[in-house]
């Protein structure tokens, strides 16, 4: 687990920061650029000038009679090509950007219409529209080489014609980036919304949407909004029509594990133009550590239901995979559906694991997996592997 | 005090829901509910009843199987009817392309005497049954008119390969006239094999055609159906099946066998030759009721229950081989399967609602006469002309396309709106063969509860839907079928 968030060590600043968001620079990377970058002082050697804010990493060796910053302890694994948003006093600092990471995530928002049983980020209603100001700067900072980037929430969606402006943006400063926006896609239930979308026009976008049930009661009780699964499938349906790019993701708790193989004949049947489906483990924190007897269920208590659906869905041409789940907990074959999936900076191993012989092409655990994970967490030996399951993995 | 609700706060309050269109059919107790694009459910007979009379408690888990397949839907709800509208637009969507298939009968002579055929001349009369050069020229014109971004065109006889030249010719300015055209073009000879050479072959190669061919079965079941001078047709076809493989790739040939009264006790040797010769595929088919056939009394030698059992046999043989990881597809079932489990109509000519005459195929004869399918060249054959729409010399694209001979066919028999079929349960698997039924019971329609087309088909369903509930294996083989 990597820390994204904390409160600086000591701050000296003589005037309130003009600009919230900063790419850190270091001496190797330094160029004449200065505008919306901050350096980081990583020795105590005198730093160039020029620079609005100075990170310093060590607070005995802070730059003299310049604005600067000590980082708080638990961020000194930031460095050049990183990205923070920093408080107008300098106080509290929060990770927008990890250049090493291969999975960014930008949140929008943290206001949402869903509440979702197991939501990992619940929602709180207040006005936060100043993050989706900081994703415009992160994004303005970033290099145009940059491979991917993910935008999540709340729900993106509420921002309506704002949220397309942003993601335009993207598409034009960004033109090499993967860009994947999360949303529970009822929205896209207004087709000049879903039209607007699409009109982006960036082939590299796509929008992941759960889909939670094959009918309304199942979906609308997880997500906990009457009416929520008729807007979200026609959502889906209009992207369709508008030609989107669209993922559908499942999230498999206890209420939807059982239901999971009619869920997938439901979108195979109804939806089978969508990109991809990802069946998604739980991560157990936010509501699914408040709700954890209503949600938790041992992935080896699906496994059947999982099998089925993947093959349900792939065997019709949908393009299936299985995020968040640990090998050793689903047949063997569906180890070509596995994807590495948890984002490095939650990422965690069992003890376990170090004996196992497929650990290397498991997706390993959420670092939430502390408060709950299989009692089923098995190694698998090397030898104990046949020459197909090598292949798969 | 939670502030999370529980799954019953998010039921219907109240039992207002409507019914959606489906149909139903009654099986061993239980009742079979399809909706209209033929998901299916299967019910207890006094959860029918309750969902019919609409006195389902709210509270009933049916509620949600039954919401989540189309079947009801509660007052204010919107996704149903925009996804029931969104498959079946898909469903039909294949109707806006029109005609993809080409037959070009070439010539009429054949050097085999098989007692099924419908339509084959032994004669050396070359004037008299190829077809002309300037016949090919029209008939490509013609094709080239339909609207469909993908052309097959598929050489027949009698024997296409005693024509080759003509075969050769067509393929050539085909593929020049297609160089503006941009349609996805294709090729199928239809040939016993029996005068392939290598040049052929190699003909074939450079121009990426398909072969289909007829392989009956072991030996001396084929040689039997299918004389020849020599009664090596068995021993020419199996070896034309291995050239073809070698030369032109595996997946570029396919064998069709006719069943007759012979093959009925044969059901698994038959599929053991197709399997040896390396043809992952088989279509178990009946024999149609046309030409020789009729004339012969083969047709009514067994009747519509013995080419069942000989079907079931056959599948349950292809199933097992599946269960041992070898890849072994029966056709019908996996047309049918298609239909039953995808969104997506496979376009098979003799299943498939409008009728696929005319619009899914069409036939360009010998003699330039054109006619709405290759059943209805063989009535043509026997001297009835009803489903001959016109000639390439005499008429245009437009006259023949919305000629009477075509249209009072398609729509006297679409399905949808046909007695018996529009309210049964199986319409969306199945289709209107109006040729059929117009060569055994005289008009394009037919009685259904006569016709050997409804019962072997309503048979087939049955038998597929009951493993696919079952049989898990089967069930896992069926959907491989479906999605290719």
């Amino acid at each position: 687990m990597i820390t994204l968030r904390g409160r600086s060590a000591a701050f000296a600043l003589e005037a309130p920061l003009s600009r919230a968001v900063w790419m850190l620079t270091n001496r190797e990377t330094l160029t004449p650029q200065r505008r919306g970058r901050a350096f980081l002082v990583e020795d105590g050697e005198e730093p160039p000038d020029g620079f609005d804010l100075y990170c310093a990493v060590d607070p005995e060796r802070v730059p003299v009679g310049k604005p600067w910053i000590a980082l708080p302890p638990l961020l000194r694994h930031l460095s050049a090509g990183d990205v923070v948003s920093v408080s107008e006093t300098g106080e509290h600092v929060r990770v927008l950007w990890r250049q090493e990471s291969p999975a960014n995530s930008v949140l929008l928002t943290e206001r949402c219409d869903h509440y979702c049983l197991m939501c990992s980020q619940p929602p709180k209603e207040r006005e936060d529209a100043w993050l989706l100001d900081n994703a415009r700067e992160l994004i303005r900072l970033l290099p145009p080489s940059t491979p991917g980037i993910g935008f999540t929430g709340g729900e993106p969606t509420i921002y309506g014609d704002r949220l397309i402006d942003l993601l335009c943006l993207c598409r034009n400063l960004l033109p090499e980036a993967d860009v994947h926006v999360l949303s529970n896609g009822r929205r896209f239930a207004d087709f000049g919304f879903a039209s607007a979308w699409a009109g982006i026009r960036n082939p590299r976008m796509m929008v992941g949407i759960p889909i939670y049930g094959a009918e309304p009661t199942l979906h609308d009780y997880v997500v906990q909004a009457e009416g929520a699964f008729d807007e979200t499938v026609r959502g889906i349906v209009n992207l369709g029509e508008a030609g989107a790019r669209t993922e559908i993701r499942v999230v498999i708790h206890k209420q939807t594990a059982p239901a999971l193989p009619e869920i997938a004949e439901f979108i195979a049947r109804n939806l089978p133009f969508v990109d991809q489906v990802a069946l998604m483990g739980l991560e157990m924190i936010g509501f699914a550590r408040a709700n954890m007897e209503e949600v938790w269920i041992d992935p080896v208590d699906y496994r059947a239901e999982l099998s089925e659906a993947v093959s349900l869905l792939g065997k019709r041409g949908v393009r299936t995979m299985i995020y968040n789940h640990q090998l050793c907990l689903i047949d063997r074959h569906l180890w070509p559906f596995a994807v590495r999936s948890i984002s490095d900076w939650k990422n965690e191993y069992h003890p376990e694991c170090s004996r196992c012989g497929v650990v290397e092409r498991c997706g390993g655990f959420f670092f939430s997996a502390k408060y709950r994970h299989s009692d089923h967490i098995t190694a698998i030996p090397s030898d104990a592997l046949t020459k197909r399951d090598v292949l798969h993995v | 005090m939670s502030r999370f609700r529980q799954l019953e706060d998010f039921q219907p309050e109240a039992a207002h829901w409507e019914l959606l269109p489906f149909r139903f059919e009654r099986l061993n107790g239980k009742v079979l509910v399809t909706n209209m694009v033929g998901e299916h459910l299967i019910l207890a007979a006094e959860e029918f009843d309750e969902v019919a009379e609409k006195r389902l408690p709210v509270d009933s888990a049916l509620v949600r199987s039954l919401r989540a397949k189309h079947l009801i839907r509660q007052a204010g709800d919107r996704s149903p009817a925009t996804l029931l509208a969104l498959k079946t637009r898909t469903r039909y969507r294949r109707l806006a392309e029109s005609t993809g298939l080409h037959i070009f009968v070439v010539s009429l002579r054949c050097e085999h005497s098989c007692p099924y055929c419908q339509v084959s001349r032994q004669s050396s009369d070359k004037e008299r049954y190829d077809m002309s050069p300037e016949m090919a020229e029209r008939g490509l014109e013609m094709a080239f008119r339909s609207p469909s971004s993908a052309i097959k065109i598929e050489f027949q006889g009698g024997e296409p390969l005693l024509n080759f030249g003509l075969v050769e010719e067509i393929v050539r300015r085909a593929e020049r006239r297609n160089r503006e055209e941009g349609r996805d073009l294709g090729f199928v000879i239809a040939t016993n094999l029996a005068l392939l050479t290598d040049e052929i072959l190699e003909f074939c190669a450079r121009h990426d055609i398909n072969i289909s061919t007829s392989l009956d079965g072991p030996a001396d079941l084929h040689n039997k159906n299918r004389p020849r001078p020599g009664r090596n047709s068995w021993e020419l076809a199996t070896d034309g099946i291995r050239r073809v493989r070698e030369a032109l790739g595996v997946d570029r040939i396919s064998a069709l066998m006719t069943t007759t009264k012979a093959s009925l006790d044969r059901a698994r040797e038959i599929v053991d030759c197709y399997l040896e010769l390396g043809l992952h595929g088989i279509f178990l088919r009946p024999l149609s009721p046309y030409g020789f056939a009729i004339k012969t009394k083969n047709y009514s030698a067994y009747d519509a229950e013995r080419w069942l059992d000989f079907y079931r046999e056959g599948l349950a043989y292809i199933l097992e081989l599946n269960r041992k990881g070898v890849m072994m597809t029966e056709y019908f079932s996996a047309v049918i399967l298609k239909k039953m489990l995808t969104n997506r109509e496979p376009g098979y000519v003799d299943l498939t609602s409008p009728a696929g005459i005319g619009i899914g195929a069409i036939v360009y004869n010998y003699d330039g006469s054109v006619y709405a399918s290759d059943e209805g060249r063989m009535l043509a054959e026997m001297g009835d002309e009803t489903f001959r729409l016109g000639h390439l010399a005499t008429d245009s694209y437009e006259e023949i396309m919305t000629s009477e001979a075509l249209l009072a066919p398609l729509e006297e028999s679409f399905a949808p709106s046909a007695p018996m079929c529009s309210d049964c349960a199986f319409e969306p698997f199945c289709g209107s063969d109006p040729v059929y039924h117009y060569a055994t019971s005289g008009d394009f329609l037919g009685r259904k509860p006569e016709s050997d087309f409804c019962r072997r088909n309503t048979a087939v369903f049955k038998h597929l839907l009951g493993l696919y509930e079952s049989d898990p294996s089967a069930r896992s083989t069926f959907l491989n079928w479906a999605g290719r």
